[in-house]
């Protein structure tokens, strides 16, 4: 069945997930949506600690069994050990039949890819995967299914009662003997705690993993006591040095300033550029640069940003610091300065994860949003984007807030360079469809701007100031007239990975990839850029 | 056959390319420098000249620079790379070649020689590339004017800041005194000689503001336009070279006045006070040009 965005969506995995077609992002705007409830063993007692001595034991009390779902966060990046230590003790207990539901998954998780391998784990749901898990679920190895989830959508999906997460595990840089946890401190700092918030709300069993225990009570706590069943303190949880990178040093790859530029001068030319506006973006390069320009304008103008929304890096702290900014809302930090922050700055707060991106609850932050500025390994003429699934086929990155910044956002922009390496980034149709082209306003590139036809306001609002603006169809004219036009990537039948629209709905599925075959008869694809 | 109107093209910024590095020649027009300046001589390595004419003739032949003109330095007259060099970029429909370490008229017409050699032999139209020639020395800059009028393919010169202050024995001090007498007598020369002039380049890309001061004297000075080694530096000079708003309107209504007035056979006059001959219209239109180039002209001269 052919969902909103065109993409043909398999009967065989409508009947097996028991989901929908995406019908658009609004499509639930205003009905009424019913959550669980959560199952509480109840703590009357008063004995005192919830200390559990070994990963091995608390697995034991938290009755443990086939066919479980286990659930993990990503506050600490490339540093986690968390899902790795746990995972080993799962492993060697012999459980199979696991559902992995994480917030994300990268590299540093790479060694539970042999329990892929012998069905330890056969069902993940992530915001995506990157390093070596990706690889495993493209090359066909985990027996079901992996669905990909936006931030909000994973919150969605956990108090819907769709994911029903049996044993949550939240390494915690800080916990007391009783379960209050909080992100700030420790050894393994991360700034915040906003991904499992969900998770202890709503699993059944609440596992908290510190390598600081502190006197109770811990507080402020960023998950409290009351949802909290076990605590158990192990060596370590996390790298430092993994967790946030010291603060990037501002690029100096001009390539990245100009987009930084074009980006920064068509914000500047919008309506919503004005005193109180609201602003988030990431880590790359040019976000950071786009950042750093418009702090300039800002000064200059003498506006100041009502609130910033992230992921965190120092570029906003600074705006915050200075007074051009007047609040942070933080669900992810992402590098040392943002941590130090957060623990500072007393209007640098955190929020949780459905708070910042939730659809189906009464507002999150991204709905207040002006100005998301994200980036994307592919977008096409409809502006979908695709920010999973690599040109190559593989899964190779994550949705984390896209489609939910894009959807809140009143103005969406999309920073890419119309070509990575010899691949072109603007296309005639993504790989897979991640983030829907509705929720996609502008597409900033190193050749121009395009906007969405849908958007004649902004259109109108940015004619005559001097920007390169271009249709979506001529960037992707320049990329191909360049690279020629690519073959498309050759996939196997069988279905391995949903992406999930932020509703649940499915936007689009992942096949098994397959070596590709050269067709004899085709000569390869003709360069056509034209000498004037 | 010399096209005058290409010689007298726009040249506010020139950035330099390294010819060997594919990365670079791919679409440096995305900065939009006026032109783009590949370089086929000391930043290629001794073992890397094929490679750099190879990948840069394909270059030219496949890549629209959508605008920016190109212009080629080719190795020294000194060596057995050059007249390959010419072949290579006549070839490939190079607009400009750069002669390096040019010290007097007769290497300006070696070149030309191996110039219309090439274009015949690859059946380009006669006088379709055009020459400048970098001034390395003291005696290339003494020899200025009798470089810019030895042929009339010319465009205009270029100062080489760092070879021409060791040849000084001083060194580059940021402060531009060493490179006063040559800036000077080179800017003299090719006027007198009706062609353009071009500045050294900044190696300092942490010193900005020295950037800047640098290339605010030479406009003062009266030279065409900077050599760039970055990107960073094309914003810089060309929003130097922009006219303001006053200077615009100002030639705006110098232009018009001398047009109706020359109607009404009248010599001089008067804009906003100030008294105006036919020897203001050249200044008047180039600086109407300059705001053309800089996006910044919306009136309909």
């Amino acid at each position: 069945m052919k969902n909103a965005v065109g993409r043909e969506i398999p009967q065989e995995i409508l009947k097996k997930t028991g989901k929908e077609v995406f019908r658009g992002t609004h499509y639930y705007d205003g009905k009424p949506v019913q959550k669980v409830g959560p199952k509480t063993n109840v703590v009357i007692n008063n004995n005192g600690s919830k200390l559990v001595d070994t990963i091995h034991d608390v697995l034991v009390k938290c009755k443990i069994k086939n066919g479980m779902t286990l659930s993990f966060h990503h506050h600490f990046r490339n540093g986690d050990k968390v899902l790795n230590m746990v995972m080993a003790e799962v492993h060697k207990m012999g459980i199979k039949n696991l559902t992995i539901c994480a917030s994300s998954l990268g590299a540093q998780n790479d060694p539970i890819i042999p329990m892929i391998e012998d069905g330890t784990i056969t069902n993940i749901e992530s915001s995506g995967v990157r390093g070596g898990i990706g690889q495993a679920i493209s090359e066909g190895k985990l027996k079901g299914l992996a669905i990909m989830r936006s931030h909000g959508g994973r919150v969605r999906a956990i108090e819907t009662g769709e994911s029903h997460v049996d044993i949550a595990f939240i390494g915690a840089p800080t916990a007391d003997e009783y379960g209050n946890l909080n992100a700030n401190g420790g050894k393994a700092d991360c700034g915040v705690l906003s991904y499992s918030a969900v998770d202890a709300m709503y699993a059944d069993k609440v596992v908290a993993i510190t390598d600081t225990l502190v006197p109770f009570p811990n507080l402020p706590a960023q998950i409290t006591q009351t949802y909290v069943d076990y605590v158990v303190v192990v060596d370590e949880i996390g790298d430092p040095a993994k967790i946030a990178t010291g603060a990037a040093k501002p690029t100096t790859d001009q390539r990245k300033l100009l987009m930084a530029k074009y980006c920064t001068d068509f914000v500047i030319n919008t309506p919503y550029f004005k005193d109180g506006f609201s602003y988030q973006t990431g880590v790359g390069g040019a976000s950071i640069a786009s950042t750093i320009y418009l702090a300039e304008i800002m000064r200059e103008r003498n506006i100041h940003m009502g609130f910033g929304v992230g992921g965190i890096a120092k570029p906003m702290c600074d705006l915050l610091d200075e007074g051009l900014c007047r609040v942070l809302v933080d669900t992810q930090d992402f590098d040392q300065p943002s941590i130090e922050n957060i623990r500072t700055n007393p209007n640098h707060y955190y929020i949780t994860a459905g708070e910042y991106a939730n659809p189906f609850n009464k507002g999150a932050y991204v709905n207040k949003l002006d100005f998301v500025i994200l980036a994307s390994l592919e977008v096409d003429v409809n502006f979908n984007c695709n920010v999973v699934v690599g040109s190559d086929g593989v899964i190779t990155g994550a949705q984390g807030g896209h489609p939910d910044t894009a959807a809140g956002a009143k103005c969406t922009i999309v920073i890419t360079p119309i070509m990575q390496g010899r691949i072109p980034s603007i296309c005639t149709e993504v790989t897979t469809v991640t983030t829907p082209g509705e929720d996609v306003d502008v597409v900033v590139t190193d050749y121009g701007i395009a906007i969405n036809p849908k958007r004649k306001d902004l259109m109108e609002a940015v004619k005559g100031k001097g920007l390169p603006i271009k249709t979506i169809e001529e960037l992707r004219d320049i990329a191909y007239a360049i690279t020629g036009e690519p073959e498309k990537v050759q996939f196997g039948r069988r279905v391995v990975g949903v992406i999930e629209a932020r509703d649940g709905s499915i936007i689009d599925v992942v096949r098994e990839i397959k070596p590709f075959e050269f067709k004899a008869e085709k000569k390869p694809a003709k360069r056509t850029a034209k000498k004037k | 056959m010399i096209n005058e109107q290409k010689k007298k093209r726009l040249r506010r910024s020139m950035m330099f390319l390294n010819g060997q590095k594919p990365s670079l020649i791919k679409d440096p027009y995305i900065y939009k420098a006026d032109s783009l300046m590949f370089d086929l001589e000391d930043a290629v390595a001794a073992t890397a000249k094929d490679t750099a004419r190879f990948s840069l003739y394909h270059a030219l032949t496949t890549i629209d620079y959508r605008g920016s003109e190109k212009v080629c330095r080719i190795n020294g007259l000194d060596t057995d790379l050059w007249k390959e060099d010419i072949r290579c970029v006549v070839a490939a429909d190079i607009e400009v070649i750069r002669i390096p370490k040019c010290e007097n008229a007769e290497m300006v017409r070696q070149v030309e020689a191996e110039v219309l050699k090439a274009e015949k032999e690859f059946g380009k139209e006669e006088g379709q590339t055009l020459l400048m020639a970098a001034l390395e020395s003291a005696k290339g800059v003494l020899n200025a004017y009798e470089v810019c009028t030895a042929s009339p393919r010319m465009i205009g010169i270029a100062l080489s800041g760092g070879d021409y202050t060791k040849d000084l024995q001083t060194t580059i001090t940021g402060t531009g005194v060493e490179l006063m007498g040559a800036r000077q007598h080179m800017i003299i020369a090719a006027r007198a000689a009706g062609v353009q002039c071009f500045d050294t380049i900044w190696s300092n890309l942490d010193d900005m503001e020295g950037f800047r001061k640098d290339v605010e004297t030479i406009k003062k000075m009266g030279f065409d336009g900077k050599s760039c080694i970055n990107p960073r530096q094309i914003d810089i000079v060309h929003d130097i070279y922009t006219p303001t708003q006053k200077d615009i309107i100002f030639a705006e209504k110098v232009i018009k006045e001398i047009d109706d007035k020359k109607a009404k056979g009248i010599g001089v006059f008067t804009v906003d006070g100030k008294m105006i001959d036919i020897a203001f219209y050249d200044g008047a239109k180039r600086t109407i040009m300059l705001a053309k180039a800089s996006g910044v002209y919306k009136g309909d001269l």
